[in-house]
């Protein structure tokens, strides 16, 4: 069997964890993404920018603690804040408007954030450091344990996020009103609170990705945005608002992505991911892993 | 608060959609415990009445009093909370929700204990065996009669003091609207006052106390229901049937 000597195995296994790992982040980051689409029917081209804030606030927390996990908690608490507060302020004043204008608001918001970072922190790159070195072997690689971590980590959010979603009142709350919003409304569950609340915790999500992801690439004021972009395709090809696709389809882009990278540039190979995109919307554009229709 | 005093006022409201003009003064009360009836054709504005007092239609002119406040400029969650429950005529149940999810959103409210919730509960699956027989399936799922006892069940958990019932017969089989004559029975026994829309104009006299009849928005006449079973001449007049 010539051609199955030809496949490099090692490379391929190595690719799948770094395709599983980097998925797992966008997961968190499409997931919030999705949620807040999903509810309100607003495509939050700030969402990248929540995750910048994040990081920079882990990096501010862990000037003052010294404690990765501190910095994770009080990034995600930061975050959840802000877009409490930025949510009330600006989205919804204009929820039920034409959808242009949510999204001039959100992508304005988006260069607002990323300037204020931009002169609040300066244009060099932050670092934060990884919380434990550790590698485990993997053929002739040093794998980082902090990667497979990073993939752990996200997992736990979003599986924590979905036992919320299943079986918290406040996540059946969000169900319903992502179905029905009026009818929500007239059995008595306060909507208001239930839009301010999904918009805190879709930041949060966003946030703590940052502060996650912020030790392999370092945090400067334009991070969000390299993330933003594939977690909207990752959204659009799950499904607009179902979680679960999401997630579903965030994995399967970053392995075609890291398969991709076996035989051409890292930059060529983020290409695949606008040609699943592409397809995605020609024959299938209500989303590859949803079943129906909402 | 006085006996005397109505559960319910609506007082000369008026509504637009865009700039049509829906209701032209629409004035009617119910009493605590009472059934009545809203006759009339259709487009006639008895859904944007009973959505007026639920408070998804915010009225531009006019009053709603619930026990004596008025309540026009309060957010919907609050008056259901309040105890106002809504039957929409599309059931419009959570339809990705199990029956039992659909029915939990009415008991999360403030000051209901855990075995008050059971009592509910129970109650309702009491009144209606098929959803318990259902509780894990997807709202969705339920035929259109189970759906309208899901849809008024739900409305329950709220322990509402009047429920706004739109059309609870619509595109039902006769033996089911018999059991829809039956629940109106239930919640009138249980206290709660019903504003029954209905197109079934046998089923609303026979179930109601008061009749109201709409025309181009207005109330046209009012009349107890016995008259009305015994002399339907309005009735002819009013919905041409």
């Amino acid at each position: 069997m010539g051609f199955l000597d030809a496949i490099p195995w090692d490379l391929l296994l190595i690719q799948t964890i770094n395709g599983v790992v980097t998925g797992m982040i966008l997961a968190l980051v499409a997931s919030g993404l999705t949620l807040i689409f999903g509810i309100m029917d607003v495509v939050n081209f700030a969402h990248g920018e929540f995750l910048m804030l994040g990081a920079y606030i882990a990096v501010l927390t862990l000037v003052a603690t010294h404690s990765f996990w501190i910095a994770l908690i009080v990034a995600a608490l930061g975050t959840a804040l802000i877009g409490a507060i930025i949510y009330l302020t600006t989205l919804r004043p204009l929820l039920g408007r034409d959808p242009l204008t949510t999204i001039l608001a959100t992508f304005g918001l988006s260069l607002v954030l990323q300037n204020y970072a931009l002169w609040q922190f300066g244009p060099v790159a932050r670092k934060i450091p990884e919380p434990f070195s550790g590698s485990i072997q993997l053929f002739y690689l040093n794998y980082p344990l902090y990667r497979l971590m990073i993939a752990a980590l996200s997992a736990a959010i979003i599986g924590g996020f979905w036992l919320f979603l299943k079986y918290g009142t406040w996540g059946i709350w969000i169900r319903a009103t992502t179905q029905d919003r009026i009818m929500a409304q007239a059995m008595g569950i306060p909507v208001p609170w239930v839009l301010t609340g999904v918009f805190a915790i879709g930041s949060a999500m966003a946030g703590a990705s940052g502060v996650l992801f912020g030790p392999l690439v370092g945090v400067d004021h334009a991070m969000g945005f390299d993330w933003i972009l594939r977690a909207f395709i990752v959204v659009v090809v799950g499904g607009m608002g179902s979680l679960g696709g999401s997630v579903l389809a965030a994995i399967f882009i970053s392995l075609l992505e890291a398969y991709a990278s076996l035989w051409v540039s890292p930059a060529q190979a983020g290409i695949v991911s606008f040609v699943v995109l592409i397809m995605t919307l020609l024959f299938r554009p209500t989303g590859l892993f949803v079943a129906t229709p909402k | 608060m006085t006996a005397d005093s109505p559960l319910l006022k609506v007082e000369g409201i008026h509504t637009y959609y865009g700039k049509s003009h829906i209701l032209h003064g629409v004035s009617l009360e119910v009493g605590h415990g009472e059934v009545v009836g809203l006759l009339g054709r259709n487009g006639v504005g008895k859904s944007t009445t009973l959505k007026a007092i639920a408070g998804l239609v915010h009225p531009s002119r006019g009053r709603v009093l619930f026990e004596r406040e008025a309540i026009e400029r309060l957010p919907p969650y609050r008056l259901a909370r309040a105890g106002i429950g809504y039957v929409p005529e599309d059931r419009r149940i959570f339809r990705l929700l199990t029956v039992a999810e659909n029915l939990r959103i009415g008991l999360n409210r403030h000051g209901v204990t855990a075995s008050r919730k059971k009592e509910l509960l129970d109650k309702a699956y009491g009144y209606f065996p098929v959803l318990s027989e259902r509780r894990n399936q997807a709202g969705g799922t339920l035929s259109g009669g189970e759906q309208q006892m899901l849809a008024i069940a739900r409305a329950m958990m709220l322990e509402p003091k009047i429920i706004l019932l739109d059309e609870p017969t619509e595109g039902l089989m006769p033996r089911m609207v018999s059991q829809i004559r039956e629940i109106i029975d239930v919640l009138y026994r249980e206290g709660v006052a019903v504003l029954l829309v209905e197109q079934n104009v046998p089923l609303t006299l026979e179930a109601s106390r008061r009749i109201y009849i709409l025309e181009k928005g207005e109330v046209r006449h009012h009349a107890p229901a016995a008259e009305l079973r015994a002399d339907d001449a309005p009735i002819h007049r009013y919905m041409g049937v």
